[in-house]
């Protein structure tokens, strides 16, 4: 049962992905996706619950979690901001854009802002090469050609809508 | 049935989606609601159109539109769909001059054959009795009724249908060792997890037409003896994985997969499961130790999988684009399938095309067309009007083919003798204002990133190669520098536990061989 203090992190959802998966043949990657998208990072916590409920080594876990970019032990700002360098973005700016953001968030590459309003991320191609540079946010805003000149507008324009 | 006048087809996969298809359909919506013809005009969503932007057909004009914003949406519905008049400013290049009627068959006098993209763009996706009305699932039902799973394995190698990953194994040679392996159990899995940069073949054919990908899952699963199958998505691929999802839901609820299909004693179920973003992961061997929930790292082969893969068992891992020409083969025969493309090199090729041009988009051609053909007719020349440099085929790990060589034929054998590769199937042409120096150091960071680090000559390689790179740029380089990186770039070719790591050196080798001269710029000044 989940803990009313409100410190505690509730895990019944994560014991119950769990409970789903046990005994089935290679369901670790799944069960770290469907643990990320509920719990928003896999925190060494959660790798030890998923190790002992699947009764697989905890190195295994650790190991798979760091292998893969799509996982994160830390949360991720509310809004991720993720730069495409797929190389007809790179041929077109984006390593300006990359620089651009970091230094108007001030955070490096991966990084996530202190009020944890932004996380910065690059990607490859997300297949949209005709709009190159393109920049997303949290995978639903799209920019298009986008120039380092915008940049403070795009971030401006979320941090409007947080004050709001 | 209730009638509608006009039909628009509207492209909806993600490129389209990140071009605005969505807010393109949401005023299109609100147009024809408020001049009340909701009800006479019908909006179908489909895959990709082989356009980019966004695109739209309407029929039964079959008028094609390319590039619409939600701006243009009201002219579109005033002009064209209440006064009859094509707006001629959005229409697709190659149908605006000619009779309007023509439309998407036009286009594919351009010099296309559509056999994996027959029904992307033009079903909805989301419907399974849209694919099968097309023929669908009737090479499924077909093997059952008729054919024991030898004979499917013998269609499929007369069919000289060969892997469209980027090694070219011939698919029924495959097949045939894993039917003649015997176990209790066997898979089999499509490998989607598509990750070269400008790469999105398969993601359009998942999103524009996943039946055809099931069904063919299936006939393999029939022919090699196995119940199970997995597609192996990347995780970014989120509007794939939906409409995967649905189309096995939907299939299961037909008895088109499942328990005992169309009362055969054949059974057959399909999961899905996602990447993690790793490119190494579509090698093979990695992809199966992803599946099995471990790091992404590949094996040593032999044995390869068609004897041992998925948990030790017998597996087939097949591309997407492999697959979807599976059913059309099966209704059509081996020999309808050979004659199409050129001797050695059967059937279609579906190419990705990017860059500086006009036209870029998904297009699918026979396989023996010349890149120049693709350049001049398909893509009709560079955008920005300059001179093309190269064109860089295959993705980041493919060949860079100087202009000059570009009456080189795109079929797999002529490119094999040359040493050169089919690849992810992606052409990108790049003009002459971009330098080699930087161009090759995008690629480099890539591969630095991507390495899996298992095995040193990769790992170091990589890393080694965006160190020159870096160097380059700087104008810091010293001229010995260019002989080590030719050697570095032999021994990671020969030396490279995986293809990762044998095929990252490509674009260098080959700059090296045609560029040399300007990568040279980044030497030293008093040194070169």
């Amino acid at each position: 049962m989940a803990c009313e203090c409100g410190n505690c992190i509730d895990y019944s959802v994560l014991e119950r992905i769990i409970e789903e998966s046990r005994g089935k043949e290679g369901i670790l990657i799944n069960v770290l996706h469907s643990a990320q998208e509920h719990y928003g990072a896999l925190t060494p916590d959660i790798q030890k619950k998923i190790a002992e409920g699947l009764n697989i080594p905890l190195s295994q876990v650790y190991g798979t979690v760091t292998f893969y970019h799509f996982f994160t032990m830390v949360p991720k700002g509310k809004y991720v901001i993720k730069i495409c360098t797929g190389t007809a973005c790179y041929v077109r700016g984006a390593n300006k854009l990359v620089e651009s953001f970091a230094d108007k968030l001030n955070v490096e590459v991966g990084g996530t802002t202190s009020d944890g309003l932004f996380s910065l991320e690059t990607v490859r191609c997300v297949g949209a090469c005709s709009l190159a540079p393109v920049v997303t946010v949290n995978d639903v805003d799209i920019y298009k050609r986008v120039t380092p000149k915008e940049i403070d507008g795009i971030i401006e324009g979320y941090r409007q809508k947080e004050a709001e | 049935m209730k009638f509608y006048r006009s039909h628009i087809i509207l492209g909806m996969d993600t490129p389209s989606l990140l071009a605005g298809a969505k807010g393109v359909r949401d005023t299109l919506e609100k147009e024809l609601k408020a001049k009340k013809i909701e009800n006479e005009i019908r909006i179908v969503e489909t895959g990709s159109l082989g356009y980019h932007g966004v695109s739209m057909i309407v029929y039964p004009e079959g008028v094609t539109y390319t590039g619409i914003t939600a701006s243009d949406v009201k002219e579109l519905v005033e002009e064209h769909l209440i006064k009859g008049r094509p707006v001629r400013r959005l229409m697709a290049e190659d149908n605006s001059q000619k009779d309007i009627c023509a439309g998407q068959q036009e286009r594919l006098l351009d010099g296309q054959v559509r056999i994996v993209l027959k029904n992307a763009g033009s079903i909805d996706p989301e419907n399974i009795s849209e694919y099968i009305a097309k023929d669908g699932y009737m090479a499924l039902g077909k093997v059952l009724a008729e054919n024991t799973p030898k004979d499917v394995i013998d269609i499929v190698k007369d069919s000289e249908l060969r892997g469209r990953g980027g090694a070219a194994f011939p698919t029924g040679k495959k097949w045939e060792f894993t039917y003649n392996t015997e176990s209790c159990q066997k898979y089999v899995i499509c490998n989607a997890d598509e990750g070269e940069p400008g790469t999105f073949k398969d993601r359009l054919i998942m999103e524009g037409d996943p039946h055809a990908l099931l069904e063919a899952m299936a006939i393999c699963g029939y022919a090699i003896g196995a119940d199970k199958g997995f597609i192996y998505v990347r995780g970014e691929y989120s509007l794939s994985i939906e409409r995967v999802k649905k189309a096995i839901k939907d299939a299961e609820a037909l008895n088109l997969l499942g328990k005992n299909i169309l009362n055969s004693d054949f059974s057959f179920e399909i999961e899905v499961c996602l990447g993690g973003g790793a490119y190494v992961c579509g090698e093979e061997t990695a992809l199966i130790e992803s599946i099995e929930g471990k790091r992404g790292e590949p094996r040593l082969k032999p044995p390869y999988p068609p004897v041992c893969g998925l948990f030790g068992k017998p597996t087939i891992v097949n591309n997407v684009e492999t697959f979807a020409n599976i059913p059309q083969i099966i209704l059509n025969g081996g020999e309808w399938f050979k004659k199409l493309g050129v001797q050695g090199s059967a059937g279609t090729k579906v190419f990705t095309i990017l860059g500086d041009i006009n036209e870029k988009g998904l297009i699918e051609v026979p396989m023996g067309i010349t890149l120049k053909e693709v350049f001049e007719n398909i893509a009709k020349g560079t955008r920005s009007g300059k001179k093309v440099k190269f064109a860089h085929i295959g993705g980041s790990s493919g060949n860079i083919v100087p202009f000059k060589d570009f009456d080189i034929k795109l079929d797999l054998n002529t490119l094999a003798s040359s040493d050169l590769t089919h690849g992810s199937g992606v052409i990108l042409f790049v003009s002459e204002d971009i330098h080699i120096n930087d161009y090759l150091k995008s690629i480099a960071k890539f591969f630095q990133h991507e390495s899996c680090g298992k095995c040193t000559p990769c790992r170091e390689g990589t890393f080694r190669i965006y160190q020159f790179m870096e160097k380059l740029n700087r104008n810091q380089a010293k001229k010995s520098d260019i002989a080590k990186m030719k050697d570095l770039c032999m021994v990671m070719k020969k030396a490279s536990f995986c293809g990762l790591g044998q095929a990252a050196v490509n674009p260098f080798i080959d700059a090296m061989r045609h560029f040399e001269k300007e990568m040279m710029e980044g030497v030293k000044e008093g040194e070169r």
